[in-house]
């Protein structure tokens, strides 16, 4: 099952490499042919409907509303044998696990929120600038820490040697950021707006247009990886990974509203995403609760 | 108590390798210098195959037990030690961090490295432990390891190599499975 992985694609750096030409070659002429064994998007719709509908008897039972996606959710084949079987272990975190790796001006520079200026010419898409704050559990801001994320392209083509979907990579786009938040909390992101992309899950199994985000917070237990859609897709319903989240108002947390207050005329149409990470678990410093930056090298 | 809920997580997916990993980014310090480790291991599945897309981080105290604040863990500079590390598993599963053995936070604690892991296929990330294998009276006492069966406990003790580095594995699942943490303490976390 292990995929080739070319570790020239895999360790570059997007910002000074350009990996686009080589991944290019790789790309497929044709369509791949469809794969007769393939389950059906029908087979994996049903099962998706049976896990919603046992979920829905679950919460008339009186059962608490999931938050998080199921780490065990077999409509997405691939977590069937990657899922612990055990309990996760209830644990209260120790002094280590209570703050979070500092990150600041110097790991991230300014420009890397951008990520349509990272090449000579302008990507090709829909430009959009995505923004939003991050906060704890508690409604506070998470101030000076690092947001990370990456995306498809216009197209739905992830510049990655392990995508074979036959569209065009864009010479001009990388689909790779970074930035700190501010005092805030907040960050903002200026990417094109990622095509729909399909993957070997089923037969004509397409995941909706999203965008990953990695967040730190101020302790390592909030740490977390996710991803954010677009209002509206049809694909939804139909996919395994945003069905892994069960309860309709968890999932709806992962969808970007659309802002035109904030959409720059002639320019760029803007979505809002805040993420709340979870509570926390220490008292923090005076720096932390004012959100003051990360740097601090004195 | 919390008064929003927390976002909820999603699989990291196939296509990080051009995102998340960077450069140095497993050398908490320079292979080689005084004092460093090899931290290693290989991550499998329920089947017992080596996954090839996992992607680990590290976060631990220094040498003397000290939580670092420091920044620059995305541009090493060859001499700040930051506590953080990242490490995208090759095609045979097997990760590689170079770091320092962690001291205790606090006196008679025993030392662990925390961790998190994160996979194509694992719906959100999982936190666990390694902990150091020497000090066997802090182990003992520590509340996370005394709380687990031996079997279980074993899973988060990594083994002393010959040249000092520290081996241990992961399983997501199957025998032998890495006891993974929850810290929540909400209704409705991952199950």
């Amino acid at each position: 099952m292990p995929e080739e992985i070319n570790l020239e694609i895999y360790n570059a750096d997007p910002l000074t490499e350009d990996v686009s030409d080589e991944a290019t070659e790789a790309a497929p002429k044709t369509y791949a042919p469809l794969d007769a064994a393939a389950e059906s998007q029908a087979d994996l719709s049903a099962e998706m409907k049976a896990i919603g509908e046992a979920y829905a008897q679950a919460l008339k039972n009186g059962a608490p509303a999931e938050t998080q996606p199921r780490l065990d959710y077999a409509p997405y084949r691939s977590s069937v044998l990657r899922h612990p079987t055990k309990d996760l272990h209830h644990a209260d975190p120790e002094t280590i696990e209570l703050y979070s790796p500092a990150f600041g001006h110097m790991d991230v520079h300014a420009l890397e929120a951008d990520l349509t200026i990272q090449h000579n010419g302008e990507p090709l898409g829909e430009r959009i600038v995505v923004s939003g704050r991050v906060l704890d559990g508690d409604g506070r801001p998470v101030a000076g820490q690092l947001v990370e994320i990456w995306q498809a392209n216009s197209a739905g083509r992830y510049i990655h040697k392990r995508d074979q979907h036959p569209a065009p990579l864009d010479p001009n786009f990388t689909g790779v950021g970074r930035c700190i938040t501010g005092a805030d909390g907040s960050y903002s992101f200026t990417t094109i707006k990622p095509g729909a992309y399909p993957w070997k899950n089923h037969l004509n199994a397409w995941r909706p247009a999203h965008i990953h985000f990695s967040l730190f917070g101020q302790e390592f237990t909030q740490r977390i990886i996710t991803q954010m859609y677009f209002p509206g897709d049809q694909l939804f319903p139909l996919d395994p990974i945003y069905q892994s989240i069960v309860d309709q108002d968890a999932r709806d947390r992962l969808v970007a509203t659309y802002n035109h207050e904030q959409t720059k005329p002639e320019w760029a149409l803007a979505y809002n995403w805040d993420i709340v990470l979870t509570g926390s678990k220490r008292t923090w410093t005076e720096n932390e609760a004012l959100g003051a930056e990360g740097d601090d090298h004195e | 108590m919390s008064k929003l809920t927390p976002t909820p997580g999603q699989t990291v997916g196939p296509f990080y390798g051009y995102a998340l990993p960077y450069a140095k980014d497993r050398e908490l310090l320079a292979p080689g210098s005084p004092g460093s480790i090899r931290l290693q291991g290989t991550v499998y599945d329920g089947a017992g195959h080596p996954i090839p897309d996992a992607i680990l981080e590290i976060w631990q105290a220094d040498a003397d037990g000290k939580v670092p604040h420091r920044t620059g863990s995305l541009v090493r500079d060859g001499y700040t030690f930051t506590g953080f590390g990242r490490s995208a598993v090759g095609n045979t599963g097997d990760f590689t961090f170079t770091t320092v053995n962690p001291g205790p936070t606090e006196e008679g604690a025993a030392p662990f490295i925390a961790v998190a892991v994160f996979a194509r296929g694992l719906m959100n990330r999982l936190f666990t432990r390694v902990y150091l294998p020497e000090d066997e009276e802090a182990l003992a006492k520590d509340p996370l390891l005394s709380a687990l069966a031996p079997d279980r406990r074993r899973t988060l003790i990594a083994r002393r190599d010959a040249d000092g580095g520290l081996t241990w594995d992961i399983r997501l699942q199957g025998d032998g499975e890495t006891v993974f943490l929850d810290f929540s303490d909400a209704e409705g976390a991952s199950k």
